[in-house]
């Protein structure tokens, strides 16, 4: 047994158990990290002495009889979230030695229940991408196919998790970004319902979707891990006031007269890869296997969520992206002859391409003459995606769907053509969109043996239902004990 | 819809970037292929639909007017590129 290899679940109880300790746990995650980050580029920042000292905390209240099913677990965590006294650089030139004076609240509860952070994990810039290639720190392979993207914007996390360079990661997800590298990787990825996890701390890209999830190796681990970040938060006006359920009480078997919804938008979608479909459809059978009721329901906005996505956004991160300004922290080019050269040269230089192109988009949309048009007219199509939710959740207890139309694609291949890589991530964003929960399992290879995943859609807080549908898929589609051969 | 150079360079100005001529017409042509793209949204008839600014209908969030902590000045000022006797510097801001 490689103690890297174990669930954040078994490794929870060979801890209890006092088979072994955090320490001997964070020290064989670490060292296989050593030997392969250079290959799989998952990691920004490695804290292996912080790391260590956690673990050896881990140990003592471990010893003490305090144990939460993280405690002493090493995680990785997406490098948008803020970490006090550690590098938190949002893969971007301009927050490239920033170093937060605060936790983000997810960090504080994970800090409270004792888990232990291996590293920072590469992103696309500012998680505007889908590939993690926008990264202007680092490239991140897929640790299936090294020629190959991730997935993004978390693609960092998810090639973590895959690797076994960590026993489970946070990622964001604005709208795939969580979902998307957790299908291209073979691992499980929850967004969870806009909400329900704090973003105090989370460096924001567009507020109105934002949310932080698990990513991990099974469905039962992200349950663990959403049951200690979430909650309100007095810090986060946006979080709601809501108790958290054990959600690890959802991984149990049966799913008999549960209602699937099969949204024939997303089936008619041009550009799904085959053995996708192949895939999907042989989880549906899976369900009817289990006694689920598959039921076809439709979502007619669907073709227009891409459409409205990069309208909303766009303009938020305009917004939010206007404190990048060389004065408070971050970057600043120096020897500017003014103030307004100095804002100027500061982000012309700090920020990448994407990024550029999604401040410029939406500070197009929101400008005068065109903001009614554009911005306006997004909402209210906003406002018809979330109603197409409303309407099938009340024929379905949830949504199954692809979470990509096609497997991971190679470096390189879209990075040129926006719109392209835009459409790539289609059946995820509506979820950002409406604000409801999606969550993303494997449920087959291709034949060149690349991961893919289904995505399964709740309706409002119904992690619950999502975590118990998709814990039956896990356990009756048997993958095998499949790893990336690295 | 033709987005020509200068609409590039107005949006850039207000967004306080400055890009040279090859950026700008990379952007010119990806800007109009994606808004193109956007217009779809025109085929819909939203006459009546209310705008959705937010996915949860939280009211707003009030707490008690008491006094907590903050980040002390040391702490705030820690990221600053440039700072003096406890205060941001910046470049000239006039003339």
């Amino acid at each position: 047994m490689n103690l890297y290899d174990l669930s954040m679940e078994t490794a929870h109880l060979l801890l209890k158990k006092k088979e072994i300790s955090s320490k001997e746990l964070v020290t064989a995650v670490l060292d296989r990290t050593e030997s392969l980050n250079e290959t799989i580029g998952a990691y920004i920042t490695l804290c292996r002495d912080t790391a260590l000292q956690q673990a050896q905390l881990a140990d003592k209240e471990i010893a003490a009889g305090n144990i939460s099913p993280v405690t002493g677990i090493p995680l990785a965590i997406k490098d948008n979230i803020c970490t006090q006294d550690i590098k938190t650089t949002c893969g971007s030139k301009i927050l490239e030695n920033f170093i937060p004076q605060y936790n983000a609240t997810v960090m504080d509860k994970l800090a409270k229940a004792g888990a232990v952070m291996v590293g920072k994990t590469n992103m696309d810039e500012f998680a505007m991408g889908s590939s993690t290639e926008t990264s202007a720190l680092e490239t991140t392979r897929n640790p299936w196919d090294l020629e190959r993207i991730p997935g993004g914007s978390s693609g960092g996390s998810a090639a973590a998790v895959s690797a076994d360079i960590c026993l489970g990661a946070l990622g964001s997800d604005t709208g795939g970004s969580i979902r998307q590298p957790a299908s291209h990787c073979g691992v499980v990825g929850l967004k969870p319902t806009y909400g329900r996890v704090s973003r105090y701390g989370l460096v924001a890209f567009a507020s109105s979707l934002d949310q932080i999830g698990p990513i991990t190796k099974t469905v039962m681990d992200s349950a663990l891990l959403l049951n200690t970040i979430s909650g309100h938060d007095p810090k986060d006006s946006t979080s709601v006031p809501r108790d958290v359920p054990d959600y690890a009480l959802s991984c149990t078997p049966g799913i008999k007269g549960m209602t699937v919804g099969i949204p024939k938008e997303y089936f008619a979608t041009q550009g799904v890869d085959g053995e996708v479909l192949t895939a999907i459809n042989n989880a549906i059978a899976t369900v009817e296997r289990l006694g689920g009721e598959c039921v076809d329901i439709s979502l007619p906005h669907t073709d227009y969520a891409v459409a409205a996505y990069y309208v909303i956004a766009p303009a938020e991160a305009s917004s939010n992206l206007a404190r990048y300004d060389g004065v408070k922290y971050g970057l600043r080019k120096e020897n500017a002859a003014n103030l307004m050269e100095m804002y100027q040269q500061t982000r012309s230089t700090g920020f990448g391409a994407e990024v550029k192109r999604r401040i410029l988009l939406g500070t197009f949309s929101l400008s005068a003459g065109y903001y009614d048009a554009y911005y306006g007219k997004a909402s209210q199509v906003r406002t018809l995606i979330r109603n197409d939710f409303l309407d099938a959740f009340k024929k379905c207890d949830v949504i199954l769907s692809p979470v990509a139309p096609t497997p991971a694609f190679k470096l390189g291949e879209k990075i040129n053509d926006p719109l392209t890589m835009y459409l790539s991530d289609i059946f995820t964003l509506s979820a950002n969109l409406a604000g409801i929960p999606g969550l993303s399992i494997p449920c087959g290879f291709s034949k060149r043996g690349l991961p893919i995943g289904l995505q399964l859609l709740g309706n409002f807080f119904e992690e619950e239902t999502l975590l118990k549908v998709a814990y039956n898929i896990e356990q009756e589609i048997d993958l095998g004990s499949a790893k990336p051969a690295l | 819809m033709t987005i020509t150079k200068d609409d590039v360079k107005y949006v850039a100005n207000l967004a306080r970037l400055t890009l040279d001529e090859s950026s700008i017409d990379m952007f010119a042509d990806q800007m109009a292929k994606i808004i193109d793209y956007v217009d779809t949204l025109n085929q819909i008839d939203t006459t009546g639909v209310a705008p959705m600014a937010n996915a949860v209908s939280l009211n707003n969030a009030f707490r008690e007017d008491n006094n907590t902590p903050h980040l002390d000045r040391e702490k705030t000022l820690a990221n600053a590129p440039d700072k003096e006797d406890g205060f941001f510097i910046v470049p000239k801001v006039i003339g």
